[in-house]
């Protein structure tokens, strides 16, 4: 079986896994990082977002062989849990069940790294891939909006 | 615990027991009648039962509060504790939550459905906090040796001002536990006035949790040891699993498991099979290793009578059905209504409308794929659940053994909306942990636990589907444009008939009729307001043609149908309509949108207004929406007004559920339909089941909550069916185009983007 050397939210780990394995099994099963939800396992819902590099990408659709750059997930995102978007979301009291909320969270992330101050359109163009069968989209877009501007709810 | 103080008013409704915890603590319960019936009869007749024990005063005055039911994101893990907190008069930041184990003698109702959990738990939880409130005051009186009725509470601590003394709750335990409880009909609860953390819109208690990935899911459920399995059923219901190339399987990397699981005998609950349907089992270490295995696994199916059937022809016997009895009185019996003379109506009536609408099988697709986690050893079986309806009886009947052998864990669950009333992934588990286990026992190797999870496909292909629904409907005017019969005709595929549905009671003539459509071998079940989500679309939608049809404004022709309730006609709703309350919100709603002026509205952009009476809360919404030439819809935005009583326990997590209503709504209407052929579903992912997302949701959703004298009841059910009619009726205003058939895709529409 092939080794596969990666980092992950910091910290280098060396997997032995087949290359056709998702990332997202690689981080549930093999690391243990459980924030990264299975959803779909088809790139349909966006519950699985971690970043590659400063990318979000579906992990259930991401092969452990073509992952070539460090790999964030939810539970690197921040030390402390303090990122400005987790605060907005706990501010805000943004989830429901909350299972898709840690694709939310990375994707979100990603968009505030590109644009800082995202407009609702740029919003929505970017966390349209990822489902909250709860509908909290309206929260999570004023959380975005919080976290952007360094406001407190 | 050391001493286990009786309650004295062995003859209440309902008791405290109080029990001191090591280390100083204490523990405080509630008993109820229905705890006492369980084990035959009153107080005195053998050991008590295990008490529900609430509340733990811990040592440095922080308290353990438990929630009883199971969360699936619909809030009750903060709000019941809640109540209990606010009663008890700490402060939320002294409090930390503890799930509760699925336990009949300790629990009442440990289920999510129906939007139960407020009115079943509301004044209980109140109490339960009030025992220990009192408990702790008169503890205080003992000690100071003054009136009780000199004390305060606040914050954890018993206060008494005339001689400037103060105590926390936790060095008063144990002298508390050493006094009687008090009965709870002689508890003094809060002046809603009073209250500090019942109404506050708290954040959820799982929100630190959910947002830096804590594994809290059923899904995350890791145990030492643990192997993961895939259970691949037959594609068409009712199909059974003849051979399988097992020995294949267990060649490839990582399987340690495969194995036919046989179809069930009946004799389960309700007649149901006592046991998972038939299928192949594959269980290894890793569960991607089983679910690659799929690809090589070759069932020979015997899929049954089933495979004859398809959604095609449950249509064509629809329109037989309707064409031949539409217009035929009720024989009578199932749910059927026949108020006044419908046909004499019809005959007399200066204009009849006529129009048939068609709703479909939906599936639920929670975001969490179905699972569960179980291990049987030595005859016992330890599960842990995310079913809304955790059942030690239907796993124990899987696995072979007493429900009293099982003990069962509730987990957080990734979203319920009825999906996780039934609890087939926690048969199938206790089913194959069992046979994992026999094998591994007659192989001499030790037990293991072992998880089982869906992908996504065999959630979609097997639901127990919303019904859908064929509706004949006729309503006749008379020359002043007074609605004077009523009619509903349901070509049935196991459908919800609404014969008590609005406008019974406020029609003269109201008749409801229906046939099944058979063979129909679809499994069915409850989904979020599951007697009026697809109902309240087609009711609501043909109560706007009739108001159209008559030249009324829509909204006030529902007003005025409602404050004229028809003499000695059975009221609408069943259960309490109360035709005050359901005029209490669209006059609300209409307000909160100014409806009365959509007229100035641009062209292509107009109002329409819906309201349910579902699972005791009255929900109406208007919409406001914009339909491009080339049927792209937009939702501009969305006014709700709601009346589910007097309090509303944690109003962030009641407007969140109330928006998310309105979402999961248009879902159902643009693009969510299950079909079938050849017996088998054929949808397979959210590629062909597309929720509604961020790009397509209104800037603003509007919720304001009445608040009237009523007792407060749930809301996770009402928010939803009122959402479809009222954008539909929108898109009619807009465009001129009545939509009868669901989901819109269906009929060349989009959402604007």
């Amino acid at each position: 079986m092939p080794s596969y050397a990666l980092t992950v939210n910091g910290q280098r780990r060396t997997v032995d896994v087949p290359e056709d394995m998702p990332l997202l099994w690689v981080l549930r099963d093999v690391l243990d990082l459980k924030g990264t939800k299975f959803g779909c396992g088809a790139a349909f819902c966006g519950a699985c977002t971690v970043h590659v590099g400063n990318t979000a990408i579906r992990s259930c659709s991401t092969p452990i062989s073509k992952v070539n750059q460090p790999v964030t997930t939810i539970e690197g995102l921040s030390a402390d849990g303090n990122h400005p978007l987790q605060v907005a979301w706990r501010d805000i009291d943004v989830p429901q069940c909350g299972y898709c909320q840690a694709g939310q969270l990375m994707t979100a992330a990603a968009l505030l790294k590109t644009t800082p101050k995202p407009t609702d359109a740029q919003i929505a163009t970017a966390m349209t891939g990822n489902v909250c069968r709860c509908g909290t989209y309206m929260r999570i877009r004023e959380a975005i909006h919080a976290a952007a501007e360094g406001r407190r709810a | 615990m050391t001493t286990v103080k009786k309650p004295s008013e062995m003859d209440r409704r309902t008791f405290l027991q109080v029990t001191s915890v090591a280390g100083g603590g204490l523990m405080i319960a509630l008993y109820t009648p229905e705890l006492l019936a369980q084990r035959g009869g009153g107080p005195g007749n053998g050991p008590l039962p295990l008490p529900s024990s609430y509340i733990t005063i811990n040592p440095d005055n922080t308290f353990t509060i438990v929630a009883q039911n199971p969360e699936t994101g619909q809030g009750i893990k903060t709000a019941l504790p809640q109540l209990i907190a606010d009663e008890l008069d700490v402060d939320w930041s002294q409090v930390t939550i503890k799930q509760a184990d699925y336990d009949a003698t300790k629990y009442v109702s440990q289920t999510e459905g129906g939007s139960r959990a407020i009115p079943t738990h509301y004044t209980r939880m109140r109490q339960a906090g009030a025992g220990g409130r009192a408990l702790m005051i008169a503890a205080a009186a003992q000690q100071w040796n003054v009136p009780a009725a000199e004390l305060t509470t606040g914050s954890g601590m018993v206060r008494h001002a005339g001689s400037n003394r103060s105590a926390t709750y936790a060095s008063l335990a144990a002298r508390a536990a050493t006094l009687t409880p008090p009965a709870p009909a002689d508890l003094r609860l809060k002046d809603p006035k009073e209250f500090k953390i019942i109404g506050k819109g708290l954040g959820g208690v799982e929100n630190m949790a959910i947002t830096t990935g804590k594994p809290i899911f059923s899904i995350d459920v890791s145990l030492p040891g643990m192997l993961s399995a895939v259970f691949e059923k037959c594609p068409v219901f009712g199909g059974t699993a003849v051979s399988a190339n097992l020995d294949e399987i267990k060649k490839l990397p990582g399987i340690r498991h495969a194995f036919i699981v046989p179809a069930p005998a009946a004799g389960g609950r309700g007649g149901a099979p006592a046991g998972p349907a038939s299928g192949v089992a594959i269980v290894a270490d890793r569960w991607w290793q089983a679910q690659n295995a799929r690809k090589s696994l070759k069932v020979v199916w015997d899929e049954g009578p089933v495979a004859t059937q398809s959604s095609a022809g449950y249509a064509a016997q629809a329109q037989q059905l309707s064409a031949a009895k539409a217009s035929q009185k009720p024989a009578g019996g199932g749910q059927s209504a026949d108020v006044g003379d419908v046909d004499a109506a019809f005959a007399s009536a200066a204009k009849v409308v006529e129009a048939s609408y068609t709703i479909p099988l939906l599936s639920h697709a929670p975001l969490e794929p179905q699972n569960s986690t179980a291990h049987f050893k030595d005859g016992k079986l330890e599960i842990w659940s995310p079913s809304q309806i955790p059942s030690p009886a239907q796993v124990a009947g899987s696995a072979g053994i007493q429900a009293g052998d099982v003990l069962m864990h509730l987990v957080r669950a990734g979203g319920g909306f009825g999906r996780r009333l039934n609890s087939d992934y926690d048969i199938e588990v206790a089913k194959i942990a069992r046979m994992v286990s026999d094998e591994r026992v007659a192989a001499g190797m030790p037990t293991v636990p072992v998880k089982l999870l869906w992908t996504r496909e065999d959630d979609i292909h097997h639901d127990q589907y919303r019904p859908g629904g064929f509706h004949y409907f006729k309503a006749g005017l008379d020359s002043d444009g007074k609605m004077v019969a009523f009619r509903d005709y349901v070509a049935s595929t196991a459908s919800v008939i609404p014969a008590n549905e609005f406008p019974r009671g406020f029609v003269a003539n109201f008749r409801v009729s229906s046939d099944a459509v058979t063979p129909f071998s679809v499994p069915t079940g409850a989904m979020r307001a599951p007697s009026t989500n697809g109902v309240s679309f087609v009711m609501q939608s043909f109560v706007d043609e009739v108001a159209i049809a008559a030249g009324k404004d829509p909204l006030q022709f529902r007003l005025d149908l409602l404050a004229n309730p028809v003499a000695g006609a059975p009221a609408a709703g069943g259960g309490g309509f109360n035709a005050a309350r359901a005029r209490g919100v669209l006059e609300a709603v209409r307000d909160m949108s100014n409806w009365n002026r959509r007229a100035s509205l641009p062209k292509g952009t107009a109002q329409g207004c819906a309201f349910q009476f579902a699972h005791a809360g009255y929900v109406a919404y208007v919409a406001e929406v914009s339909v491009g030439a080339d049927k792209k819809l937009k939702i501009n935005k969305a006014w709700a007004a709601v009346d589910v009583g007097r309090q509303i326990v944690n109003p962030s997590s009641a407007t969140n559920l109330v928006q998310g209503g309105f979402i999961e709504a248009m879902s159902h209407l643009m693009a969510w339909e299950i079909t079938i052929d050849k017996g088998r579903v054929m949808q397979n992912n959210f590629g062909q089941y597309q929720p509604a997302r961020m790009m397509q949701v209104p800037p603003m959703i509007e919720v304001k909550f009445l608040q009237t004298d009523y007792d407060p009841t749930g809301l996770g059910e009402p928010a939803l069916p009122p959402a479809l009619p009222a954008i539909t009726n929108a898109v009619f205003a807009a465009t001129g185009v009545r939509i009868r058939n669901l989901p819109l895709v269906r009929e060349g529409y989009s959402w604007s983007t």
